[in-house]
């Protein structure tokens, strides 16, 4: 039996808030959700969503595996060999594809409102009968081993890598989940084979669908395409264990030969999502590293010393304890006195009350800009998952500003105060040689 | 949804679009100076002015306008390319009269404090430093200064580091006031609502600047090319790019449609919407000659409308078992064969979907119309945009054909490779 919430047929302003009344939500007996939100303005569609089947699954030798499974779906399906699916798409100009995640593995794509069922039927096939044909797997890896040899050559890609391996050292979110030459190089057809037959599955599944489209249509058109779909063998959601704090400062600097600029991380695990003061932090974020031109940060790192073209904050605040961490791009010959102004802005964000004004403009900004983040179907299906992923309930977007009005300037310390602290950050470089510099 | 198209009489171009389907409004002033418009010695004058315009006028100090916009919940941004520099806001609409305000001060206002131009200076410094970071910014910085011998679309868009560490700040000022003047910008604005009430506050904020000298331009002659030229960049890596760099044609050329089916053909369609995402090309005639014979892991073109002829250029990442030298013998085969018998009707008509579906997509975003309003001002008018999936349809075989004889010949291209040097490429300190 469906659970379904379908709100009233009509036609909807469309300058309004996406909420309860009129985002369509239904549960397949399967165990997928679907959600749905017509646009009548738009001629085109977008689908998005995710299901369980993220790097977490990976073992450690083959770290990168789920990622490669994800990259593969639309390599060959027994409908459709890789050149079909793609001439099937590209033909009338819809776009499609699969990645990996830490927890899950993603979709998504867009075409015509027409071609909704060819997206709906190339995601259903690269979800249930993907062939991993041997040719195309060999292409693929080398392209992902490209990827891979080419972040060795990215600061701050690198400077990422360090970092997750500083601030998780055991946890989970220290594995990239894009994986190493190594590990990539020793993922087998089989292994392919073996993690989709397993992992893939239809409960937890949550899929999107916004645009020129009726939304009970919608989701009739999601129904005949994956409502039947089973996997008895799916295995629980992998439960993520707890992250340890670092017990001091930490410091890590990578060279990379031949480079012009550093780049340089500082942070630490930041809240998930759902921690009671997430709001708190995000809004305090906002001001540390975002405002106006990069907040605090960008103020004093750029504005103020000309060190740097990007310098901001980063609250990452997913199903984890993603991070919290300032990032910069500077000469290498200035890594230490931005490594000195960005902690003096941190002991001074975690120390003291931000002021009533900055606090003032940060909400204001909140409540004026989230309008904006839903102008496009993109925009909207991203809200859709958010919530559901999050449990947010429907009307989160309408409740948005009062929950953003309620934060105070003790609750954006005492957050930052208990995710921030200065004695307990991992400091990661990547940039060139110290001698070439 | 017809646009009001008018002229100020101080010379500032106007179009005004409305869109009543959310309460949005997007703003954006464009002007038209770009590297197109530098000379030796100034090369990234007009990027760093665009800098400068965020440092404050008397009515909006630095530091205040960015606030201001953020409180509001608008963002905003500044690009400067080639042809043009621009600048735009996306806002609540009840707050656009802020972007309004904001602009209109900063064309003519704008103080280029000394302390100011030296912190940006090396602000500047640092970007060009993470530009070189990145291989394909060192490929493209010399495939670009091989492709025109006279023309300033030799230089890259942020200059040389010569030049960004010797201009002076009256350099800087002296090219503000010369391009930032009523009567050599354009007012694009999109979104909820009346023309005529938007119209009213433009002239009661821009009539009062009086319009500038036409500004003169650099001599932008630039001889055919006559001979293939090849460069080739080394650096720290393992991969392996190639860059063939064609010397294309004005966007008011009638052939730049049948180039752009060319382009879709071999390598997919660029997309010219920048608030919108691409499609892919894997069954484009190139990914199927090069990555699926596992030569390349990937390809991609770029044909970009311009005021004066560029570069339309294909980037080849190389398969790591193989050479620059594998894969450049099957791309001149592959366009061979678009030079010597004409596309099937099919391919055609599938360009042409692409298209409409790239249109559709990128119309789903306010900011992107208002893009596309003052845009197709820079090189044309508004109405080579409305025209543009016409004319693409009214494109035959025989002028793409035609359009790959006439301008992917291999005397008029720059072929450039990337190099790996083959230096120890990491490791912890």
């Amino acid at each position: 039996m469906s659970a379904v919430t379908s709100p009233p047929k009509q036609k909807l302003p469309l300058s309004s808030i996406p909420g309860a009344d009129d985002i369509t939500r239904v549960e397949l007996s399967n165990g997928i959700v679907v959600l749905a939100r017509e646009n009548p303005n738009s001629q085109a569609v977008t689908l998005r969503g995710y299901l369980i089947a993220g790097s977490l699954f990976d073992p450690e030798e083959k770290l990168g595996l789920a990622d490669f499974v994800a990259s593969a779906l639309m390599r060959g399906t027994a409908k459709r060999e890789f050149r079909a699916i793609y001439d099937s798409l590209e033909s009338i100009g819809a776009s499609f594809g699969f990645s990996g995640g830490t927890h899950t593995a993603g979709f998504g794509g867009r075409s015509l409102s027409e071609d909704l069922p060819l997206l709906l039927d190339i995601l259903s096939e690269g979800l249930r009968r993907p062939t991993f044909p041997t040719a195309q797997v060999e292409r693929l890896r080398a392209q992902l081993l490209t990827g891979l040899a080419l972040r060795t050559q990215d600061t701050r890609d690198m400077a990422s890598l360090i970092f997750d391996e500083l601030v998780y050292r055991d946890h989970p979110y220290a594995r990239a989940e894009e994986g190493h030459p190594h590990t990539v190089g020793a993922i087998t057809v089989d292994d392919l084979v073996d993690f989709h037959r397993r992992i893939y599955g239809p409960r937890g599944m949550v899929l999107a669908v916004v645009g020129g489209i009726d939304a009970s249509k919608a989701v009739d058109e999601v129904r005949a395409a994956l409502e039947d779909w089973q996997n008895p063998e799916q295995p629980p959601v992998p439960r993520l264990p707890e992250w340890e704090p670092l017990a001091d400062r930490v410091n890590k600097r990578h060279a990379i030969p031949g480079k012009s600029q550093s780049d340089l991380i500082i942070g630490t695990a930041g809240p998930a999502r759902s921690a009671p003061d997430y709001m708190a932090a995000n809004l305090g974020n906002n001001i540390l590293g975002h405002f106006g031109l990069m907040g605090r940060i960008g103020d004093v790192v750029r504005e103020q010393a000309g060190l740097a073209y990007y310098a901001y904050s980063n609250l990452g605040g997913g199903s984890g304890p993603g991070p919290w961490a300032v990032a910069a791009g500077v000469n290498p010959a200035n890594e230490e006195k931005a490594t000195e102004l960005i902690f003096k802005e941190l002991a001074r964000f975690t120390g003291e009350l931000v002021t009533e004004e900055e606090l003032a403009d940060c909400q204001s900004n909140f409540i004026g800009s989230m309008p904006l983040s839903l102008e496009t179907n993109g925009g909207v299906t991203e809200a859709l998952l958010n919530v559901e992923r999050h449990n947010l309930g429907l009307d989160y977007y309408r409740q948005f500003p009062a929950e953003i009005k309620a934060i105070t300037r003790e609750q954006i310390r005492d957050a930052a105060a208990r995710y921030l602290p200065n004695d307990k950050m991992a400091v990661a470089i990547a940039g060139p040689r110290r001698l070439e510099t | 949804m017809d646009v009001l198209q008018t002229t100020l009489s101080n010379g500032l171009k106007v179009l005004l679009k409305e869109i009543h389907t959310t309460p949005i409004i997007s703003h954006w002033l464009w002007v038209r100076v770009g590297s197109r418009d530098e000379t030796p010695g100034i090369t990234g004058v007009s990027h760093w002015v665009e800098h400068m315009q965020f440092k404050g006028t008397p009515n909006f100090p630095a530091g205040k306008l960015d606030k201001d916009i953020s409180r509001d919940g608008g963002y905003w941004n500044a690009m400067t390319y080639i042809d043009w520099t621009a600048y735009f806001e996306t806002m609540p609409a009840n707050k656009i009269d802020l972007a309004l305000r904001l602009e209109a001060d900063r064309l003519v206002n704008s103080i280029f404090k000394p302390e100011e131009v030296a912190s940006e200076r090396t602000v500047i410094i640092s970007e060009r430093q993470g530009n070189e970071n990145n291989p394909m910014f060192l490929l493209d910085e010399d495939v670009q200064t091989a492709a025109f011998v006279s023309h300033p679309y030799k230089h890259e868009v942020i200059g040389t580091l010569a030049d960004l560490q010797s201009m002076t700040r009256d350099d800087l000022y002296n090219h503000y006031k010369k391009f930032y003047t009523p009567n050599n910008a354009v007012l694009a604005i999109a979104g909820d609502f009346d023309s005529n009430v938007m119209l009213a506050r433009i002239q009661e904020l821009y009539g009062v600047f009086p319009s500038g000298p036409a500004p003169t331009r650099v001599a932008n002659e630039e001889p055919e090319p006559a001979e293939e030229r090849r460069v080739v960049t080394k650096g720290p890596g393992e991969t392996t790019f190639v860059r063939a760099a064609y010397r294309s044609l004005r966007a008011t050329d009638p052939d730049f449609f049948a180039l752009s089916v060319a382009d879709s053909l071999l390598a997919g369609p660029s997309n010219l919407n920048i608030f919108s995402g691409g499609i892919s090309n894997k069954t484009s005639r190139l990914y199927q000659r090069l990555v699926e014979n596992e030569l390349a892991v990937s390809v991609s073109g770029g044909l970009q409308a311009t005021i004066d002829p560029y570069l339309y250029d294909l980037t080849i990442t190389v398969h790591p078992s193989k050479k620059a030298e594998d894969v450049i013998g099957p791309l001149d085969e592959e366009i061979a064969r678009l030079q010597d018998s004409p596309p099937k009707p099919a391919e055609l008509a599938r360009a042409v979907k692409q298209a409409q579906a790239l249109f559709a997509y990128g119309s789903e975003s306010i900011t992107n119309q208002a893009f596309w309003l003052g845009f197709a001002e820079i090189f044309e008018t508004y109405n080579w945009f409305l025209s543009y999936l016409e004319r693409l349809e009214a494109v035959t075989p025989e002028q793409v054909q035609q359009a790959a004889q006439k301008y992917l010949r291999q005397e008029r291209r720059v072929l450039g490779v990337y190099q790996p040097d083959g230096r120890p490429t990491e490791g912890d300190e």
